[in-house]
């Protein structure tokens, strides 16, 4: 488990790494790093002041190191396009509408997607059990930024029950979090109702039943704790493709989280918030992908590496 | 299921010929039709847009579009892919720490973000998208072609085909690739409808198929301002996209029960 942890460990930082890479690199594929990071109308003393702080006159490795350094202390410079904010102050700003979001959407998606797994199971072969296949099927099937749309146009623009776009009350979280979570709905149903069938022909789940124990109590409570284990392992990968799957909801539904900031700040070719936001979330994303292994190894000890 | 497919794949090989209208010149006077039944006419069926184009025939030669991006993609990730898994299964050794190593990390990436930067920095083309496509799906590829391969190896006929003195080049391509053959097929296949998804997103923000290609993400973005008046120019495209992945990825799984399934926890 220990040498798991470390090969992990070491996994992640290497990717953190290569991240970091490919984000120098981004600001040096277009030409001089300098005319990424400045306004159009900067003076060139502005221009000098900026080759000194970041190293551009020195050799590229060494440029590399610099922008490690900065970067790791959550300097990426100021934005271009919102003039007097630093970049990761941007993305630290925007950060809670996104978490706000996606957290919702993943507490929908498990509430929804558990039980109808469990249901789908148990009533195998049944019209509930094909429609919830045919609700999985079409989530799959559906792009995100589509479903939003239709979502808009029917709840909000036609019955005005739910507001069209922005942040708001908790009436300005349902759509996008429908639109955002049943993609992953599907994939978790589909395994929920996997593992409870394996359990359910069990014999403790026999043995169960001939010791009198009602069905209600054997299904939620005997069957549903073991069968938890491989659903609530891949909640991690649901909770981390929400977090990264975000990006076009938050544009369907003009939510001013981090997605938003990066669409705009890739609009307005500001280098700075991009490569900012990039690495925060790839770091994010890394970090949960090394929790939910981790997890993973925890319990189920036959993932770790020999 | 079929029947979709086909239904897919007609009119995106014969949009050149069969669409009614042309998919990038419109007519101004045209503009804004609303589909047969909603108060339009057998001229335009599913109306048109702002500039007058009609829908069916951009959404038919969107199909080819898609398609051949899909394609394209998963032709070169699984070319890439399933070659460094060949060498990293066969060699063992440095190859094989070094290529799993490039797995982990392109794994650990959001590949969402990356296109986007990817996009952003060199410009968002028919190339681009490809592009981000291989690099996304290569890793999925190398992984499950290695892992193949490292049970293949072992085999009598390997042994026997390298006491006869066949090269080690010859032994990959000939003994051990069809045998991974399967594999390979069924992940392509079980990709093509996610890499639509993938590419009508990239598209749907403004950094997948440049305009005026009839993209169907495009269309989408394009008449989501219009949703309130022209429901029908988002709509249909976005319904072309649902029907074609929900299609293909029933082919994919049919191919998987019938070749492979031991993937089914892909």
């Amino acid at each position: 488990m220990k040498r798991y942890l470390v090969i992990r460990s070491l996994q992640s930082l290497l990717a953190l790494l290569a991240i970091s890479v490919i984000a120098f690199a981004m600001s040096h594929l277009t030409g001089s790093p300098v005319d990424a990071m400045l306004p159009d109308d900067a003076g060139p003393e502005e221009a000098a002041r900026l080759t000194r702080l970041w190293g551009l006159d020195r050799p590229l490795y060494e440029q590399y190191f610099v922008f490690l350094g900065n970067a790791l202390q959550g300097n990426f410079g100021d934005s271009i396009k919102w003039q007097g904010q630093t970049a990761f102050g941007l993305v630290l700003e925007r950060l809670p509408a996104t978490i706000q979001l996606g957290g919702f959407a993943i507490i929908v998606s498990t509430i929804i997607a558990l039980p109808v797994g469990v249901l789908a199971a148990v009533y195998k072969d049944t019209p509930f059990d094909s429609a919830g296949k045919l609700v999985a099927l079409l989530g799959q099937a559906m792009p995100n930024f589509w479903l939003g749309i239709v979502l808009i146009w029917i709840f909000a623009v036609h019955l005005h029950w739910l507001p069209t776009s922005g942040r708001g009350g908790f009436s300005h979280m349902i759509l996008p979090a429908i639109a955002m979570g049943w993609f992953q709905v599907a994939a978790f149903m589909r395994l929920t109702r996997s593992a409870m069938l394996e359990v359910l022909d069990s014999e403790y789940i026999k043995l169960a039943r001939i010791k009198g124990v009602p069905e209600r109590r054997v299904i939620w409570v005997h069957a549903l704790k073991n069968a938890a284990i491989a659903p609530l392992t891949y909640f991690g990968v649901i909770a981390g493709s929400i977090f990264t799957g975000s990006v076009v909801i938050e544009t369907v539904f003009a939510w001013p989280g981090t997605r938003l900031l990066a669409i705009d700040a890739i609009r307005g070719r500001d280098f700075p918030v991009i490569q900012a936001v990039v690495v925060t979330f790839a770091g994010v994303f890394i970090v949960a992908n090394l929790i939910v292994d981790t997890l993973y190894a925890y319990l189920d000890p036959r993932i770790r590496y020999q | 299921m079929f029947v979709l497919v086909v239904l897919l794949v007609i009119p995106a090989l014969s949009a050149d010929w069969l669409a009614p209208h042309d998919p990038i010149r419109g007519s101004i006077p045209d503009r804004l039709k609303p589909p047969v039944f909603f108060g339009g006419t057998w001229e335009f069926a599913l109306g048109t847009d702002r500039l007058g184009r009609d829908i069916l025939s951009r959404i038919m030669h969107g199909a080819k579009v898609s398609l051949s991006i899909s394609i394209a993609g998963i032709f070169a990730g699984g070319v890439l892919g399933t070659a460094l898994g060949l060498v990293a299964g066969y060699f063992r050794g440095l190859a094989d720490a070094i290529i799993m190593r490039l797995v982990d990390i392109t794994m650990a990436l959001p590949s969402i973000l990356l296109a986007l930067v990817l996009a952003v920095t060199v410009g968002p083309s028919f190339q681009t998208i490809i592009v981000v496509v291989t690099f996304v799906l290569w890793a999925l590829y190398a992984r499950q072609v290695r892992g193949e391969v490292l049970s293949i190896r072992e085999r009598d006929f390997v042994a026997r085909a390298r006491v006869a003195g066949a090269s080690d080049l010859r032994i990959i391509v000939r003994h051990i690739l069809p045998n991974a053959a399967n594999t390979i097929i069924v992940l392509a296949t079980l990709q093509v409808g996610s890499v639509i998804l993938l590419e009508a997103g990239l598209s749907f923000l403004g950094v997948g198929i440049p305009r005026p290609t009839p993209a169907w993400g495009l269309m989408v973005a394009d008449g989501r301002q219009l949703i309130v008046s022209a429901w029908w120019i988002a709509f249909f495209p976005g319904l072309a996209i649902t029907l074609t992945v929900f299609a293909l990825n029933l082919l994919g799984d049919w191919m998987r029960d019938r070749l492979d399934p031991r993937l089914k926890e892909v």
